[in-house]
């Protein structure tokens, strides 16, 4: 199996074979933390159908000749290979490592499935062009699961994401996307946590931002999630606002999602005990040693198990990236410290 | 918006002749519009009674030293101190020349720096010196004047009669009085800065870490303060060894209980053994904070500890283990230590932070333990010697009861001492009994009127910063609090209720507003105490309360050291609870926010 891996195979290191986030998922169940299970469809599945493509249709070279300017000309581009993406016939081997990957992951009980664009880019605005809005949730059966990997690949191919590397002058060769597939989680509440404070950067706290139903109408901004801060050391709940809640998204009939009004008594009510939220800090402790810096985690809570799930962990970017002094140097005679409390103003 | 000027405030009509007998140096004074005063509710929460005015005149004669002269701290001097309607107000003297502050500061190094070096060594000198001033206080002998000189006196060829030995034993009580202020502030501010320094750095590096964790780092475990309650624990558990928990009935008053005892053969003896071996020292602690003379200790009224005792017995019998895990504690600290440690930004901050709290542990013993023996054991060996005169003077006429002699300032009851004395060894009628019982009415009767009145937390113009690490150390004061004192009027309309954050949690329940130790029977399990001060020797009843609320105290008070042992909700320091809570109000505590919500 080249095409496919499984999330225990694969770690941060194989970020350019599987992306970011199929990566941190790798590195997540490495770390033992619970993670929805699933696989990544690697980068190299994509260069794999290209490569079908382009022997008709050479599609790096035609984007590597655009000019950022002339926006027409990426838009045409971009639309006949986005067409080719979704259309073309997938290579028979492709095709059938991500079917078997498939039924192995749902079983007969064919579980939904999320499947996610897992961009290879360390460029973050690149990515954030190519495949961050790409995930389709509650996705149910294998046609239509090929179908969002060809979405996901074809998401490189956005007149946006072309535009900004015309722009860049960079090299079309390499650009490539992994896709991760995973089960999908029925969760009873769900949202983000970060493991600094998002208003003063201070490392010892960790903010916890939830709403009842999937994680998306919290990332998503559709709903004020109920917020706490707890001390991530001594566990200590200092700040606990509990919000109006109107709705929440759940599975659609059809499959995808949607947003419907939450009712009346679970509006106000916390979505989260303090039981769970100890849960969290535990977990957050865990990946944040793990990684060596602050996280920003999004996770979920599955309806069934009561367990807790992480979809995702990245290094928080904001306060690591501000220059800091430190607060306090050790000084040659210790006692000269006291002089901050009794040497008067500086 | 300011706080009024000391010269508007009015002396309540009726009670001028009862605040003209604070001496003219407490008076205020035209010039003291200048200046910035605070009342000082921490310590001196009631009015003050003529007598217990000797507190704040012997504190603040030993904090000025200490600070002026002693360790010469390089940005303030002492605190002057007023009173008015019996209320506190003191004022900070900072010093803002900056040649004065380096002149200053190099002394500073030079005495204050050698204390922390050598700071085990010298507080164990301390020790030493502060018992045998114990041991000189409770030498002295009771003050007593016989119809005749005793023999043995006259044939011993002493020469001195009994009348002078009155004025000698009341001089030298004082006289130990004010020596015990000076024990007690040799080290203290010294103390405190090394705390706060550890402190600042915490609050710079986490700035959200809350004030209690800070002080769960520092805070010792074997500290004298536990030791009272751990004696009450331990004589629980010699009550069930003994086959005698039967005989601890809840309610039931210490005199039957030991009367029963009494009759219970040598199992009962040997428990009052005990007993006495735990009251001599530990039980020498005040259910006040010792600065007034009603804030009587445990040895002086056995209800507070007795009403403790049957829910312990009853723990024990339960298969509970009332002993302190001084081991798990410690690992716990060490634990927090080294988890907060472990998330600083780097190594340089990293020897930083294990350079200031080494330096607060150094200290900290001292920070906890002074008051054991300074606001606790010695004051109540003071008051109750001054009690005796009391009961003295008291027989001679010059009042209906012993404890009318705190109606009486030092210097006037020196004055009846040496009244009596004369009519003594004149034969005469003394003139107290015609001059004093008026004077007690009047003064008795002030009392109660000025408690009735609120007074303004702060007076005169209100400075840009306060930065006298005194005045922020000890009483937790800062341009914040200021401006919450000044919209204090603001918040009084709302349902809550703010305070220091001293011992996380939440909680709802009834309150109960208690506001002397003789109340404490009404508390009942699941209640929230409501009351002015706790201390340590209120940890009795700790097991049986859902959380406490105080007027006074900051995050390191002894109140919110013994609600964090026992994992109680705590807001401290509110400053206004009792006023505010009705007795029987279902209130809500927020430990951790330090805020109670009247529901």
């Amino acid at each position: 199996m080249d095409h496919v891996s499984w999330f225990a195979d694969v770690g941060l290191h194989d970020r350019p074979h599987v992306g970011g986030k199929g990566g941190s998922l790798g590195e997540l169940q490495r770390a033992g933390i619970a993670v929805p299970p699933g696989f990544v469809v690697r980068t190299a599945a994509f260069e794999r159908f290209l490569e079908t493509i382009e022997a008709e249709w050479p599609v790096r070279e035609r984007i590597a000749s655009l000019s950022a300017d002339d926006l027409s000309a990426i838009s045409e581009c971009c639309a006949a290979v986005r067409g080719r993406l979704e259309g073309a016939p997938l290579p028979r081997e492709l095709e059938e490592q991500i079917e078997l990957a498939h039924a192995q992951l749902c079983g007969a009980q064919r579980m939904p499935v999320a499947v996610r664009s897992s961009a290879t880019t360390e460029d973050a605005i690149d990515a954030s062009f190519a495949g961050l809005q790409d995930t389709y949730l509650w996705v149910r059966d294998p046609g239509q699961t090929l179908q969002r990997v060809r979405a996901c690949w074809a998401s490189l191919y956005s007149v946006e994401s072309v535009s900004y590397r015309r722009r860049r002058d960079l090299p079309e060769h390499g650009v490539a996307m992994a896709v991760v597939v995973q089960v999908m989680v029925d969760a009873r509440t769900a949202g983000v946590m970060f493991t600094r404070s998002p208003t003063t950067g201070d490392r010892s706290v960790i903010t916890v931002e939830g709403a009842w139903g999937l994680g998306s109408a919290v990332v998503g901004g559709e709903v004020t999630p109920d917020r706490w801060v707890l001390g991530k050391i001594t566990g200590e709940i200092t700040a606990r606002e509990i919000s109006d809640k109107a709705i929440h998204h759940v599975p659609a009939a059809g499959g995808g999602i949607e947003a419907r009004p939450l009712e009346a008594a679970l509006r106000r009510a916390p979505c989260l005990s303090d039981e769970e939220l100890q849960t969290l800090r535990a977990i957050a402790r865990r990946v944040e040693r793990h990684y060596g810096c602050p996280q920003d985690i999004e996770w979920a809570i599955d309806r069934g198990s009561g367990e807790v799930l992480l979809l995702q962990s990245r290094p928080e970017t904001v306060w690591s990236a501000k220059e800091s002094s430190p607060v306090a140097s050790a000084a040659q005679n210790p006692l000269t410290h006291v002089m901050s409390i009794f040497g008067g103003p500086k | 918006m300011g706080f009024p000027l000391p010269s508007s405030l009015e002396v309540i009509p009726g009670t001028e002749r009862a605040q003209g007998a604070y001496p003219y140096t407490v008076q205020f004074g035209p010039d003291d519009d200048r200046r910035f005063w605070f009342y000082n509710s921490m310590h001196f929460p009631e009015p003050m009674s003529c007598f217990d005015m000797v507190t704040a005149e012997a504190a603040y004669c030993a904090l000025g030293a200490a600070n002026t002269r002693v360790h010469c701290l390089p940005t303030t001097l002492g605190i002057d101190h007023r009173i008015i309607n019996g209320r506190v107000y003191i004022g900070g003297n900072a010093v803002t020349d900056p040649q004065q502050i380096a002149r200053r500061t190099a002394q500073f190094q030079k005495r204050a720096f050698y204390y922390y070096e050598n700071w085990e060594t010298l507080y164990a000198q301390w020790k030493r010196k502060m018992l045998a001033l114990i041991r000189e206080a409770q030498a002295l002998p009771q003050p007593a004047l016989p119809e005749f000189e005793p023999l043995e006196h006259v044939h011993a060829g002493r020469g001195i009669a009994s009348n002078h030995y009155l004025l000698e034993t009341y001089q030298r009580t004082l006289e130990g009085y004010f020596r015990m202020w000076h024990h007690h502030f040799e080290f203290l501010l010294l103390g405190y800065g090394a705390y706060l320094t550890f402190f600042a750095f915490c609050k710079k590096a986490f700035p959200e870490i809350p004030d209690q964790t800070v002080a769960r780092m520092v805070a010792g475990m074997e500290a004298e303060i536990f030791r009272p309650d751990e004696e009450l624990r331990r004589l629980a558990r010699r009550a069930v060894e003994l086959g005698l928990d039967g005989r601890f009935t809840d309610g039931l008053p210490a005199e039957s209980i030991i009367r029963s005892l009494e009759q219970a053969g040598p199992p009962g003896e040997e428990w009052l053994r005990e007993l006495a071996a735990s009251r001599d020292p530990w039980f020498n602690v005040n259910v006040g904070d010792g600065f007034y003379h009603y804030h009587r200790s445990w040895n002086d009224d056995l209800s507070m500890p007795f009403a403790g005792l049957p829910g312990y017995i009853a723990r024990i019998k339960a298969g509970e283990s009332l002993e302190r895990p001084f081991e798990k504690l410690q690992a716990e600290r060490r634990q927090l230590i080294a988890d907060y440690r472990e998330l600083l930004g780097s190594d340089e901050e990293r020897a930083a932070y294990d350079q200031m709290i080494t330096l607060a542990h150094r200290v900290f013993p001292y920070v906890e333990g002074h008051k054991f023996y300074c606001e606790h054991w010695y004051t109540n060996l003071f008051f109750n010697k001054i009690r005796e005169f009391g009961a003295l003077l008291a027989a001679h006429g010059f009042f209906a009861d012993a404890e009318d002699v705190f109606h009486l300032t030092h210097y006037e009851v020196e004055l009846a001492i040496i009244d009596l004395m004369n009519a003594w060894s004149t034969g005469s009628a003394p003139r107290g009994p015609e001059h004093w019982p008026a004077i007690v009415a009047e003064r008795r009767a002030a009392i109660g009127e000025w408690a009735k009145h609120e007074t303004p937390p702060a007076l005169g113009p209100v400075p840009q910063v306060i930065d006298d690490p005194a005045i922020v150390m000890l009483w937790g004061i800062t341009r914040e609090s200021l401006d919450r004192w000044l919209n204090a009027d603001a918040d009084a309309a709302g349902n809550e209720i703010r305070g220091f954050a001293a011992s996380s949690g939440v909680v709802e329940g009834t309150a109960r507003v208690v506001k002397s130790v003789e109340e404490i029977g009404r508390l009942q399990p699941g209640d929230i105490l409501v009351c002015q001060i706790t201390n340590p020797t209120w940890a009795p009843i700790f097991q049986k309360i859902a959380a406490a609320v105080s007027d006074i105290g900051g995050s390191m008070s002894h109140a919110a050291i013994v609600a964090r042992e026992y994992g109680l909700p705590a807001v401290v320091g509110t400053g206004t609870a009792t006023a505010r809570i009705r007795d029987g109000q279902r209130v809500r505590v927020d430990g951790g926010r330090g805020i109670v919500t009247l529901l």
